[in-house]
């Protein structure tokens, strides 16, 4: 009796020492998610005045996002768009990953050098330096200009020119080019994902292939049978990750229109319910296509 | 004997060898070359891939404006100055905007990784009623993109108050807006920039210690606070290092929360996307142009100053490539 009192006694203060430990978290969360969380869900049903003595909420119901999908001309248009290329986005990103990472798992000179160079997109590509590329419509033009004047072809125009010219399957040579086009963009997107593979791919023990190999198995087959089942847990979070790291990009231009209604012209319950409905189709497809990918995990132990 | 036999057949020579296995080491051989040269080229390409941009805006940044409509100068300017660079860093004011990005990606980086450290050690080590509760919350940090609440955060600040004190004080609410102090609250409260993915990551490396260790200290009579700092802390450095240098540098690169919370300190990143407005109102202000500036030049203009923004970025990672790669690798992150 006297022995489970104590038990209870250190394990009620491990409790409290845990709790000490997250309580930053907590309040940080209480004072800077929930509440801000639950008062722009709000504000997405109000029609908000901000005048200086204060601002001013009249409920309005679902008018403000009738207006995000029946009035405003651009709304669809770009949810649409940047969902799609989100999609299609990280879908290409883990495959190039997974590829990258497959590669760099190898031996030879210069990985180290080539994994820097991999790893740099991460640094150099994050926050304001990747708008600023992507998203001036001046350099957009004064990059189409340029080329059109100096009249330099690139190889993959040339490519493109005589695979259509030649006619076969033209709409789906289309389809691959556009994949092409944009290789940069995940390239530079698959830094962190890469490192993830790798990891993970440095976990499988030799022996495993070692043994596959004596069975007769071939590399292909080891591939598909042994390092996807080992790494596939890593799947699920390089996916959730990249979809949440797309969201939070800053060529995001539906997130550039929720800030320019936010911070131009202090359209607040516009603004939150615009970024209400994007929110709340990301989480879906989150939430949809990591219960998807979970069947399919394969835990070692 | 065997180790004979072996040794005769490696030193054979390689035709010998081959005819042996049956054309087998041949056709191994000449796919591994094959294998090998694809490889190289591949890897190669996409490194230049990666590394284009960079090189363009380098050799960009050199060049005049009347290089940049000459079609046969591709990438070796013909015209050599460093005008761009005065220019740009007039334009941004560089040295003050440097040393102000400086001090606050260092506080806030320290600040959010100090925090991060203690809940994520929380998290990993001690189990408590609601535990996995609060674990979905860090995770619903991860998830939800700060434009959510981004709106009603800025009216939060606007209106500052804890439970109605300061308006009980002041007669009206705080406006925090403009000022240092949100930004530097929301870190210590762990709701800065990804934030949840340095606390899932610290738990995740504090999870695989050894239990032991920690009973050790208990016995030998450490307290919990003192265990945390003597036992666990040395050993989470490598861990610690990497998360620091992520938040520092994408503190340095932050849009967002800088033109939100920041707007009114001049920050490099905030700077830099202003930058061509500057250039134009410049050329037409000062120059007396008033066509603006030309395209071309405002490319190169902000080509010079994204390599000034981040060339103190490529110091640090030459210096600190390890600690950026490796740690993720040795954290193993898993679900």
């Amino acid at each position: 009796m006297k022995k489970r009192k104590k038990l209870v006694g250190l394990e009620r203060r491990k409790a409290i020492a845990g709790y000490l430990f997250i309580s930053p978290f907590i309040i940080g969360f209480l004072a800077f998610m929930i509440t801000p969380l639950f008062r722009s869900l709000y504000m997405s049903f109000c029609n908000v005045q901000v005048s200086p003595s204060g601002n001013t909420n009249t409920f309005t119901g679902l008018s403000n996002y009738m207006q995000a999908f029946t009035i405003d001309t651009e709304f669809n248009r770009l949810l649409t768009e940047e969902i799609s290329r989100m999609c299609i986005n990280s879908l290409a990103i883990m495959v190039f990953s997974f590829f990258v990472a497959l590669i760099l798992n190898q031996k030879f000179k210069g990985r180290a050098l080539v994994r820097a160079i991999f790893f740099l997109p991460v640094i150099l590509s994050s926050g304001v330096i990747l708008g600023v590329e992507t998203n001036n419509a001046l350099l957009a033009s004064v990059q189409t200009m340029v080329e059109e004047t100096t009249n330099t072809t690139s190889i993959t125009t040339a490519v493109e020119n005589i695979l259509i010219t030649s006619g076969i399957g033209v709409s789906a040579f289309r389809q691959v080019f556009k994949i092409v086009d944009t290789i940069y963009d995940v390239a530079i997107a698959s830094g962190i994902q890469i490192i993830i593979f790798l990891s993970g791919l440095q976990t499988i023990s030799v022996n495993m292939y070692e043994a596959a190999d004596i069975e007769g198995c071939t590399a292909w087959e080891s591939l598909w049978k042994i390092t996807f089942p080992m790494i596939s847990s890593l799947f699920l979070v390089n996916w959730v990750y990249t979809i949440v790291d797309f969201c939070m990009r800053s060529d995001n231009e539906l997130v550039e229109k929720i800030s320019e209604q936010m911070i131009g012209y202090i359209n607040y319950g516009f603004a939150s319910a615009m970024s209400w409905i994007y929110f709340v189709v990301v989480i879906a497809i989150i939430g949809i296509s990591s219960f998807i990918i979970s069947k399919g995990v394969y835990y070692y132990d | 004997m065997i180790k004979h036999k072996d040794e005769k057949i490696s030193k054979g020579n390689f035709w010998e060898r081959n005819r042996k296995s049956g054309g087998y080491l041949l056709r191994k051989t000449s796919f591994d070359a094959a294998y090998k040269v694809v490889r190289f080229f591949l890897l190669f390409g996409m490194c230049f891939l990666i590394l284009q941009p960079i090189l363009m805006k380098i050799s960009v940044s050199f060049m005049e404006e009347r290089d940049l409509y000459n079609p046969m100068v591709i990438s070796v300017p013909e015209h050599f100055t460093t005008d761009n660079y005065l220019l740009t860093s007039d334009f941004m004011s560089y040295q003050s905007s440097l040393i102000n990005t400086l001090l606050v990606s260092l506080t806030i980086a320290l600040l959010q990784i100090a925090v991060c450290t203690l809940v994520g050690y929380g998290f990993a080590r001690y189990n408590f009623p609601l535990k996995n509760l609060w674990f979905a919350c860090v995770i619903l940090v991860i998830v939800v993109p700060p434009q959510t609440i981004s709106t009603s955060l800025h009216l939060h600040f606007r209106y500052f108050d804890v439970l109605g004190i300061i308006k009980l004080i002041r007669g009206e609410e705080l406006n925090l807006r403009g000022s240092v102090l949100p930004y530097y609250l929301m870190s210590a409260g762990c709701m800065g920039l990804k934030n949840g993915l340095y606390i899932y990551m610290i738990r995740q490396f504090f999870r695989n210690i050894p239990k032991e260790l920690e009973e050790a200290a208990y016995v030998d009579g450490c307290g919990t606070f003192m265990t945390f700092v003597r036992i666990m802390l040395p050993d989470a450095k490598p861990i610690l290092t990497s998360c620091f240098l992520f938040s520092f540098v994408w503190q340095w690169t932050d849009g967002f929360y800088s033109k939100m919370f920041l707007g009114n300190l001049q920050l490099l990143s905030t700077q830099l996307s202003v930058l061509a407005d500057r250039m134009d109102v410049y050329v037409i202000n000062v120059l007396k142009n008033p066509g603006g500036a030309s395209v071309g030049y405002t490319n190169c203009i902000v080509s010079t100053g994204t390599l000034m923004v981040i060339v103190p970025l490529l110091i640090l990672y030459l210096f600190a490539q390890k600690g950026f790669v490796e740690s993720i690798s040795s954290s193993g992150i898993k679900m």
